[in-house]
């Protein structure tokens, strides 16, 4: 089994991303091990009596010269309310690194990345990681308003980029299941991946599904340990019910038994 | 420095913490965190004879200072255990206890007969207060006839060392204790977690699929350690105490109101180094308190 590690972790810094998105680097303490696209910390949440457990977030960016490790923190309640207040210099503990990491495509393949909220974290790190050249790489992200998507200035080179919002005010107008790549030439590709709200995933996957396409999607739900001794946060999948946090987040949608 | 060794029945550990059973796996998922070797004991996920899926999801629910849990001993069931797990683990040096879960007195005796097969688990954790199962578990543990039946005959088949892990939903743990030495345990263990319940109020749904599940975490270490000093004035056999241990000197506290021995539970999935913590903060007390050894820190209550 792979060694994790407990540690404080240095706040470089805090930006937000958007209306309830922030993206939190820090600092680790020695030598990061190697953390794959899809994999998770869980960070402490401090100094708020009613949160007892950690919380988990995908990794977003991992910079193994500064040991520095990024996560983007979208506010769904207290817990990460609290956690997206911190300020340069505040210390996070975190356990780490957790989970599996996405298939890496191969080099022939051409890919969909699908992402929505915070789900596009883990998407833009693939992206990055898996080293294909950016006209064999879509992705679209998907958000409400124009406000809630982030900026992917800095991914450019990585793939062609597709918007979607709900309210039409920047891409095209809909869901990203609904966007014209999806409806349209799916089985160009390879691999798809996706994260983001679970109903989201499941719209992709039942396309995928449909078309029978290589497709992974990465899950979350409460969880209490993280490191696959609580039991808490099964997903039932063919095998029996799994633990999210060691047996995915990622699952192939093959696995799993969603009725799509 | 002090004295860390215990000794509980025929157990030698090398020193008081050990690890709670539903909250360390089979070790190696705490020993990918640490050296699993340092610690006095891991009491292993609970087994039961086949195959159990649990309960569905939502198991779990964050309460004030804890959490509730309603997993339901899924778990692959003991002929996988002795299969694929223990020849994983069986070398770790230190003692591995088998938390021994059925839903009848047969199912008991039949995932303790093959526990007996296994040369490096010294003892069991005969659970009879799982919260969360519809047959068998706590329903054992909530009567002193229950109790009885159980630990006679699992007592019948089993010469290794025999603790009992007590429920605290009832009205007298010290009954139930007494009830279980009286039949042979070798030592009791207490508490597991307390029946408890939580509600979304916007949705007005429960936030467990079993509507009920077990808390545990720090909001019940105050009600553990009032049973464990109970238990510990009522029987001689040694007390293993368990609930909301959090610290070092949480632990202590069990310690001094009777327990010979630990278990830390819920505090892994927040700090998973907490064993380690606790292990050197009791040793600090020693040396700070003039303590030769930490059998001589147990019952050593003021009053």
């Amino acid at each position: 089994m792979e060694k994790r590690s407990v540690d404080d972790f240095l706040v470089i810094d805090n930006i937000q991303l958007n209306t309830n998105s922030f993206l939190i680097r820090m600092s680790g303490p020695k030598p990061l091990p190697e953390i794959k696209p899809g994999q998770f910390v869980n960070a402490e949440i401090k100094d708020c009596s009613e949160i007892f457990l950690r919380r988990p977030f995908s990794v977003f960016d991992v910079d193994y010269k500064y040991n520095y490790l990024s996560i983007i923190v979208k506010i769904l309640g207290k817990g990460s309310g609290k956690l997206a207040e911190v300020s340069k210099n505040a210390v996070i503990s975190l356990v780490y690194p957790l989970g599996k990491s996405f298939t890496y495509p191969s080099d022939s393949d051409r890919i969909l990345f699908i992402g929505g909220g915070s789900g596009v974290a883990p998407m833009l790190f693939l992206a990055k990681e898996c080293g294909l050249p950016a006209d064999k790489v879509d992705m679209i992200f998907g958000a409400r308003s124009l406000e809630d998507h982030i900026k992917i200035d800095g991914y450019r080179s990585y793939g062609k980029f597709h918007f979607t919002t709900d309210d039409g005010t920047y891409g095209f107008k809909g869901m990203v299941t609904e966007h014209p790549i999806v409806k349209g030439n799916l089985t160009e590709y390879d691999k798809i991946y996706a994260c983001g709200p679970l109903s989201m995933m499941k719209a992709v996957a039942a396309e995928a599904g449909k078309r029978d396409i290589f497709c992974e999607v990465s899950l979350e739900n409460s969880m209490a340990c993280g490191f696959g001794v609580c039991l808490c946060c099964i997903e039932p999948t063919r095998r029996g019910n799994l633990c999210i946090c060691t047996e995915g987040p990622v699952f192939n949608i093959k696995e799993l038994k969603w009725e799509i | 420095m002090g004295d860390l060794r215990v000794k509980i029945d025929k157990l030698d550990l090398k020193n008081p913490v050990m690890l709670a059973s539903g909250t360390c796996g089979f070790a190696e998922e705490i020993n990918s965190f640490f050296d699993v070797s340092k610690v006095g004991g891991i009491f292993l996920k609970g087994i039961t004879l086949n195959n159990r899926e649990g309960n569905n999801y939502p198991r779990m629910a964050e309460t004030a200072s804890g959490m509730l849990n309603a997993v339901g001993l899924q778990n692959k069931g003991i002929d996988y255990f002795i299969d694929n797990i223990y020849p994983r683990i069986k070398n770790y040096n230190t003692s591995l206890i088998v938390n021994v879960n059925g839903s009848s007195v047969d199912e008991y005796i039949k995932v303790t007969e093959k526990v007996d097969q296994l040369e490096n688990i010294p003892a069991i954790e005969l659970n009879i207060s799982c919260p969360n199962v519809k047959e068998g578990g706590m329903a054992f543990g909530i009567s002193p006839k229950g109790a009885k039946i159980v630990t006679r005959e699992v007592r019948r088949v089993y010469n290794k060392t025999l603790i009992v892990k007590l429920s605290p939903n009832v009205t007298d743990i010290t009954e139930i204790a007494k009830t279980v030495e009286g039949e042979g345990a070798d030592s009791v263990s207490l508490v597991n977690t307390f029946l408890g319940m939580s509600i979304n109020s916007e949705t007005r749904k429960p936030r467990l699929s079993t509507i009920t599940g077990g808390l545990s975490g720090p909001a019940i270490k105050p009600l553990a350690l009032r049973m464990v000093w109970q238990v510990a004035q009522a029987v001689k056999i040694p007390v293993i105490g368990i609930g909301g241990i959090m610290n070092a000197e949480d632990a202590i506290e069990f310690l001094i109101a009777g327990a010979s021995a630990v278990q830390a539970g819920t505090a892994l999935f927040k700090n998973p180094l907490a064993p380690l913590e606790i292990i050197e903060g009791i040793e600090d007390y020693l040396r700070r308190h003039g303590f030769e050894s930490v059998s001589e820190l147990s019952g050593s209550l003021h009053l």
